[in-house]
């Protein structure tokens, strides 16, 4: 049972850490060709991100919402649909955990619970013009996502200006009230990890599990059958993207809810951007299952807390984000675990 | 019969314009600007759409473009600065720094057996963590960088109602890759080997043309064509750059290719618009009196609309049959 469990997931764990390698060989690479040391960058970013209790704490931290947003462009992957709309639908959630955390008066779990459930209804909501226009005009999901990405990143900006800035600090959102806040753990890790985890078992449970599940599946591994056989297509793609909006606006969530010091968002939306972009890099290194995306996360989580500690060597941590983009392109060369075998055990693998 | 059609949509979408511009100045909108920032706007749409239409046409789907626009815009200002001159800058670090990653994602998605989309995406991430730190490699200085204005490509100033009209030799430059794109396509043997690349990529390969050196040309071109898009954001119309300087055009070039329905006039056409909007969310923040009105965040989302708007009134459009499929011989 276990040899053979570990002989099918064999493949796609060895694809993953070659395409990791790779994504490290190519920073190392770059920083080097300007003049920087890589290996005394990456040995920062690893003791700066593992090399302490803080460090362990805050990777995690920064792993939750990467889970989230890589479930989205998973779910999507898995129903046969390339959504990248996370990016603006984790905005939507952000904003909507502070409509309800930073304003209205509750007693603290209920307050808790309805700040984040709506924050998730508002990321959902966000997806809907995307089911729609992708549902009823055939429009692709990646212009629209991306469109939406940007009209939510303004909209967001306008109500943090207009509606929801703290007096006194107009540089960002009102902080959500202490009743709205999860538990901190340590550093600013909070118990909303538990509640992002939960939430990847769930979407587990939902697409392995259920019948629902199944649907979304087969529409996307065998578009033929499912016609086939009577899904609704209509209601696969409302499904679809409305769970992904779900994950995204939970991600946006714990950002604001679950998030020390701030306890909120910045005009800038500084702390909330590119979570939807790398969450694709989470999704594909966890080869869209949900168990994988929160192994991937954690990585990921590692690798972009871990980058401030390469500010102090001159290197810009944005370079973490050109690293998983290298990631994501080799996942994307079927080819390329073929031939590294071939080159490294020298003959041909299968 | 299908020159007469496209003449009379011609003429009625010129008026149509007339109408829409005389409207806009009687709300103090000056037409002059507006239709000057539409041009810019229009280029890099221009080019990078008209590119794309010839890379999905052959059976590539590069929906990579803003990862090409963000790395060329810096390699472009770069390049500049070493030549001393911003068409160099265009030619060097936006062409052929563009070309070059069109090779690479030509090869890629041929040989590489790439899944398209996916590495496409890798491309646009990359592009997103690469650029902030390049700029920080190349001048320390985070974000943003401003550069000699002498390297900012000359307009050519045509007299117009008491002003100056400003024109960029670059937008020309597009309009004519527009018309050669279109006859390369539609009149040359290598234009009916790129569509039959995408369409019946047996055809050719049984004709003793190869499908991937076929379609790694026409992805190197779309390259080329979006790099140069990429470099004239900062040296031929903001004048300065900052890493966010692409704000989702690729996307929206892609938009206008979907739009378009892969006909590069028609794709000309639809930067147009979206250039348009662009253009038009551009002059309505600074007319006094609609500025303390309207948050100019709604005004900043007009072309991201128009676009999902246009899209969602042409609805799905028919591509080549091999669009994002390796090809592999049987």
């Amino acid at each position: 049972m276990a040899s053979a469990v570990i002989q099918k997931f064999k493949r796609p764990l060895l694809e993953s850490l070659l395409a990791i390698i790779l994504g490290f060989i190519v920073g190392a690479i770059v920083m080097a060709m300007f003049g920087y040391d890589p290996i005394a960058a990456y040995s920062a970013l690893l003791i700066g991100s593992i090399g302490s209790l803080d460090g362990i704490c805050e990777s995690l931290a920064n792993a939750t919402p990467l889970m989230l947003t890589g479930l989205t462009f998973a779910i999507g992957m898995k129903s046969g649909y390339f959504n990248v709309g996370a990016e603006g639908q984790a905005y939507l959630g952000a904003i909507g955990a502070i409509m309800i955390g930073s304003v209205i008066h509750l007693p603290y779990g209920i307050h808790l619970a309805a700040a984040t459930l709506f924050a998730m209804f508002m990321g959902a909501i966000w997806s809907l013009p995307v089911s729609a226009l992708k549902a009823w005009r055939g429009v692709h999901e990646v212009v629209s996502t991306i469109m939406l990405n940007w009209i939510a990143l303004f909209f967001v900006r306008y109500l943090i200006e207009y509606h929801y800035y703290e007096p006194g600090r107009a540089e960002r959102a009102m902080p959500v009230l202490p009743t709205a806040r999860y538990q901190v753990l340590g550093a600013s890790l909070t118990t909303v990890i538990f509640v992002a985890v939960a939430f990847m078992f769930f979407a587990y449970f939902l697409l392995w599990r259920t019948t629902l599940g199944y649907e979304l599946r087969l529409t996307g591994s065998n578009p033929e059958a499912a016609r086939y056989i009577g899904i609704n297509s209509t209601r696969v793609i409302f499904l679809n993207f409305f769970l992904g909006g779900l994950a995204a606006g939970l991600a946006g969530a714990t950002q604001v809810l679950g998030r020390p010091p701030s306890w909120t968002i910045y005009k800038t939306l500084g702390n909330v951007i590119n979570l939807g972009f790398d969450g694709i890099g989470a999704a594909l290194i966890g080869r869209n299952h949900p168990v994988g995306i929160i192994f991937a996360s954690i990585f990921l989580g590692i690798l972009s807390y871990g980058a401030k500690f390469m500010m102090y060597l001159g290197v810009d941590p944005d370079l973490t984000r050109a690293i998983n983009g290298v990631i994501i392109i080799a996942l994307s060369l079927p080819e390329l675990y073929r031939i590294i075998r071939r080159f490294i055990v020298g003959r041909e693998a299968e | 019969m299908k020159i007469p059609k496209k003449l009379s949509w011609f003429i009625i979408g010129v008026a149509a314009l007339i109408g829409i511009l005389f409207s806009l100045s009687m709300v103090g909108i000056e037409p002059r600007d507006l239709l000057e920032t539409t041009f810019m706007a229009m280029t890099p749409l221009i080019l990078a759409a008209v590119g794309e239409c010839l890379d999905e046409k052959a059976g590539v789907v590069n929906i990579g473009l803003e990862g090409i626009f963000l790395i060329t815009a810096v390699t472009g200002v770069y390049w500049a600065e070493i030549v001393g001159d911003g068409v160099g800058g265009l030619i060097i670090g936006g062409a052929i720094m563009g070309g070059l990653i069109g090779l690479f994602f030509g090869i890629i998605s041929t040989y590489g057996k790439a899944a398209q989309v996916v590495a496409g995406m890798g491309l646009n991430v990359f592009g997103l963590g690469f650029v902030p730190f390049l700029m920080v490699a190349l001048w320390a200085f985070p974000g943003i960088h401003m550069f000699d204005p002498k390297l900012v490509i000359r307009t050519i100033d045509i007299p117009v109602g008491g002003g100056l009209f400003r024109l960029s030799p670059i937008t020309i430059f597009a309009i004519i890759v527009v018309i050669v794109v279109d006859i390369i396509l539609y009149r040359t043997l290598l234009g009916l080997r790129i569509q039959a690349a995408g369409e019946k990529p047996e055809a050719i390969d049984v004709a003793g043309v190869n499908v991937n050196h076929i379609r790694i040309l026409a992805s190197t071109i779309c390259g080329a064509l979006t790099g140069i898009g990429g470099a004239f954001m900062p040296l031929g119309w903001f004048g300065g750059l900052v890493k966010e300087i692409t704000a989702g055009r690729g996307f929206i070039a892609l938009a206008a290719v979907v739009f378009a329905g892969l006909d590069p006039i028609l794709a000309a056409v639809s930067s147009f618009i979206f250039g348009f909007s662009e253009g038009l969310a551009f002059t309505v923040m600074i007319t006094p009196g609609v500025k303390e009105v309207v948050p100019h965040y709604f005004i900043k989302m007009i072309p991201y609309i128009a676009t999902i708007v246009a899209l969602a009134i042409v609805g799905s459009k028919r591509f080549p049959k091999a669009l994002g499929k390796p090809y592999i011989r049987e």
